[in-house]
């Protein structure tokens, strides 16, 4: 995955150097003949857990419109929400929890209405050939199984919560992580014996096997996207959004494991 | 030969009165400070004490008080000071004689030893809880071992806070304790020697005592590290309130959903461990 994002950087620095040296475009941004203005940097601030999809979406999407470069700042959706409402320069905000989107656009950062445009499903995430044999949420109360939760104030783990309560299963977990990504490699590691996750993160790892239960219909997220109001380019932002909602930017979406929303 | 300083036939009363006589010119020299070192000194401090402004602006001062009394904020405040001491204990208990053997002892592949010391400082917290846990862990090098000899598991407990906090910290216990082994006078041991005492006598009477600014120095910064330990922490002993969940563990999360609570949390670690470190410093250190 970071040798993607190196890639991606090291295709921004070459096409910056490119339209430096062809003199292209005063300000960085090609001058555009037609009548698409799409040009420039697309700054996109996503949720950690669509790294992989959208580095994919970003290539695609540079690659359909010569002489735009996308920007990615993968993080925690909190810690992004965070950063646009302290005037962090973004074009484009893909949260991970609409929750998180609301303190967005509450504050009057987002242009127009949010669009959920994937969805993603827990699942309970075990080592690889699930050596202690889990198959419902009932099985992770045993008394030697060691668990894992996403803490109740990120997404993951209110959605957890939601599953348990649905679940009428009580457990006590060994640690509360502070993201998705912390209580994956506690499997990964071998210091659970399950924890859980998203299924696109199990999709990712070629470490843990995913194990679907009932509940986890309940367990839902939906990711909303927005262009934001200070975006520096509206025209790409846009562009962008478009293009993650395409048939194309759907595929890739898929391919990781999110659904339809 | 009473004239030569380095003759170890002198009393160590001599060198000893040098002491005050070294210091006090310095201090004379500080009474007018040229504007070339006030300046850079000057936007130093505003640059490290700007952020804490920031902090100070934000916290809703309104409702602090029933913020103060939250479930789990004293619990956490708890945890981190006795881990954090906890943790500078056994950089003490370790790091000193390491301290000394790099700076009292030529042995080979002294320098490596010295670099790898500081691995700590320069691996990002989050590879050093990795680390550990690849060593300590479940399936560790030797987590499986102590797991099945003593029934011994250290991630997710407090004992994993302490160690996570101690091998963040150490570093700075130990360069702090090696500069002032190397900067103190040799003349003392050599003439304790001299006069019969063992080498273990020398350190405890002599050579301890004549470092002890530095040991107390180190000691402070292994003991701010530790209280500000993240990474590593979260990483190897995880986070659940009440046995791991510390005040940095716990002021993240509150960022994830309250921006305010996370203040908070962040101005009562600052001002407890401002206050003990001020507390020391007129204690112990007496620099002032």
């Amino acid at each position: 995955m970071s040798i993607r994002t190196t890639r991606t950087a090291l295709a921004a620095a070459a096409v910056a150097a490119l339209l430096a040296a062809t003199g292209c475009g005063g300000d960085g941004r090609p001058a555009d003949g037609g009548g698409s203005a799409v040009g420039g940097t697309v700054t996109v601030f996503a949720a950690a857990s669509l790294t992989g999809a959208f580095t994919t979406i970003g290539t695609q999407f540079e690659a359909a419109h010569p002489g735009v470069t996308v920007r990615f700042n993968f993080a925690g959706s909190s810690g992004l929400a965070a950063q646009i409402n302290q005037g962090a320069p973004a074009d484009v905000f893909a949260s991970a929890a609409p929750a998180t989107m609301t303190t967005v656009t509450d504050a009057g950062y987002a242009d127009g209405e949010p669009t959920t445009f994937v969805r993603n499903q827990l699942v309970i995430a075990v080592p690889k050939g699930n050596p202690r044999g889990i198959a419902a949420l009932a099985d992770l109360t045993g008394p030697d199984v060691r668990v894992a939760l996403c803490a109740e104030q990120v997404p993951c783990g209110a959605a957890a919560g939601r599953a348990l309560t649905a679940a009428q299963v009580r457990l006590t977990p060994v640690t509360l992580e502070q993201d998705v990504k912390g209580a994956l490699s506690k499997v990964t590691l071998g210091e659970v014996d399950a924890a859980l996750v998203y299924r696109t993160d199990v999709r990712a790892s070629t470490d843990v096997d995913g194990v679907e239960f009932a509940e986890s219909a309940g367990a839902v997220n939906d990711y909303p996207i927005i262009v934001l109001r200070d975006a520096p380019n509206p025209a790409g932002a846009q562009a962008f959004v478009a293009y993650v909602l395409s048939e194309p930017g759907r595929a890739v979406l898929t391919e990781a494991g999110f659904q339809a929303p | 030969m009473t004239g030569t300083p380095g003759a170890p036939g002198g009393t160590p009363t001599r060198p000893a009165a040098r002491w005050p006589a070294r210091r006090s010119p310095a201090r004379r020299g500080g009474r007018r400070a040229p504007v070339a070192l006030l300046v850079p000194a000057g936007l130093g401090l505003v640059f490290l004490t700007l952020p804490l402004a920031g902090l100070l602006v934000r916290t809703p001062w309104a409702t602090l008080p029933e913020r103060l009394t939250a479930p789990g904020v004293l619990t956490a405040l708890r945890l981190s000071m006795v881990c954090a001491t906890l943790a500078t204990l056994l950089c003490l208990l370790l790091g000193v004689p390491l301290a000394w053997l790099l700076a009292r002892v030529d042995f080979p592949g002294r320098r490596l030893v010295r670099a790898l010391v500081t691995v700590p400082l320069v691996l990002p917290p989050v590879v050093g809880g990795v680390a550990l846990l690849l060593v300590f862990g479940r399936r560790g090098l030797l987590g499986g071992w102590l797991d099945e000899t003593f029934g011994l598991t250290l991630p997710f407990t407090t004992t994993g806070v302490v160690l996570a906090e101690a091998f963040v910290a150490m570093p700075f216990l130990v360069i702090a304790v090696e500069g002032a082994l190397r900067g103190a006078d040799t003349r003392y041991e050599e003439a304790a020697a001299t006069l019969g005492a063992g080498r273990w006598t020398t350190f405890t009477r002599v050579t301890l005592p004549l470092v002890a600014p530095g040991v107390a120095a180190g000691a402070v910064l292994a003991w701010a590290r530790a209280l500000g330990e993240f990474g590593a922490t979260i990483t190897f002993a995880g986070n659940y309130p009440g046995t791991t969940q510390t005040m940095p563990l716990a002021v993240y999360l509150a960022l994830e959903t309250d921006l305010e609570a996370a203040i908070v949390l962040s101005l009562i670690l600052l001002v407890v461990s401002v206050a003990i470190l001020a507390g020391l410093r007129d204690r112990w250190i007496g620099t002032s």
